[in-house]
């Protein structure tokens, strides 16, 4: 399911979608640190958790690795030092 | 351990140069309330912190607030990259591209570098809670005073965003504060 909707967006909507989840998660992990007995907001955390690593997924497919040290797999040439950095890339992108 | 993530926290879309509003958020990189003092005040206590929630909920925080200093960091690069040096010495840059070029370094808006006595660390539970509160609240009265000053509403919005971050923390410390002073508070005899 979380798969599906993954392939059917736009490069641009799939990121975005990523940061929005991502955020969800971290702002329900920190409020899962003192409240750990709210199983209704756990249960928030694990539904997100699962439609961000679809998504993950989908994005690793299309672009490449978006974590480092044995997150996510690469194409060859090491593809790394491709995806781009968040930040401006002075020398501008790699060949 | 950590592994890095490829993506900003939040989206960064800024398209005006502006080195005089860079020289100002400086301040939340390398100044006394900024990110990476955060970051290291929490990932510093959490080693003697005596609870696993006390020990999580730092962890935690001090991780987004490298995330943090990283959007700090991309705000600034962004709104300088396009200015030229002179440009930079106008807004009052000249001092820090004289050292530093168009690069980051750990100082604040008036270009004191950072020192590690910014935070404190002790093996007391409350103290160092305690200490993490009002840090919050200084880096939330920092980026109010930094809303104050922008003249730019897609700078201002992340500002607005990394705000309301200290806001949550805070909130999150005060609750592992009253876990902690039930259970875990030093009972010591003075008298
Ligand atoms: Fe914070």
């Amino acid at each position: 399911m979380d798969e599906m909707k993954a392939k059917g967006l736009s490069p641009d909507e799939l990121t975005l979608r990523m940061q929005q989840l991502r955020f969800a998660a971290l702002e329900t992990n920190l409020y899962l640190d003192t409240h750990p007995d709210d199983r209704q907001a756990l249960e928030d955390y694990n539904r997100v958790v699962r439609e961000l690593m679809a998504l993950h997924q989908e994005w690793v497919r299309r672009h490449g690795p978006l974590m480092n040290h044995g997150e996510d797999p690469s194409a060859y040439p090491w593809q790394w030092t491709r995806t781009p950095f968040p930040w401006p890339l002075w020398g501008g992108p790699d060949p | 351990m950590w592994v890095y993530v490829k993506q900003l926290e939040v989206p960064i879309e800024i398209t005006r140069p502006n080195p005089a509003l860079a020289k100002v958020i400086m301040t939340q990189f390398g100044g006394p309330d900024g990110e990476f003092t955060a970051a290291w005040r929490y990932l510093t206590q959490s080693f003697a912190m005596p609870t696993g929630r006390g020990k999580a909920i730092l962890t935690d925080i001090g991780t987004e607030e490298l995330a943090h200093m990283e959007m700090v960091g991309t705000l600034v690069q962004k709104l300088i990259q396009d200015a030229s040096p002179r440009d930079l010495e106008r807004a009052g840059l000249g001092g820090h591209y004289a050292q530093h070029g168009y690069n980051m370094f750990l100082e604040d808006a008036n270009g004191v570098p950072w020192t590690s006595t910014y935070f404190q660390s002790f093996d007391d539970p409350v103290t160092c809670l305690h200490e993490d509160m009002a840090a919050e609240q200084k880096a939330r009265t920092t980026y109010e005073d930094l809303l104050d000053l922008s003249d730019d509403g897609r700078v201002s919005r992340v500002l607005a965003f990394l705000r309301q971050r200290e806001v949550t923390h805070f909130q999150r410390f005060g609750e592992t504060l009253d876990y902690v002073q039930e259970r875990y508070a030093r009972r010591r005899t003075v008298f």
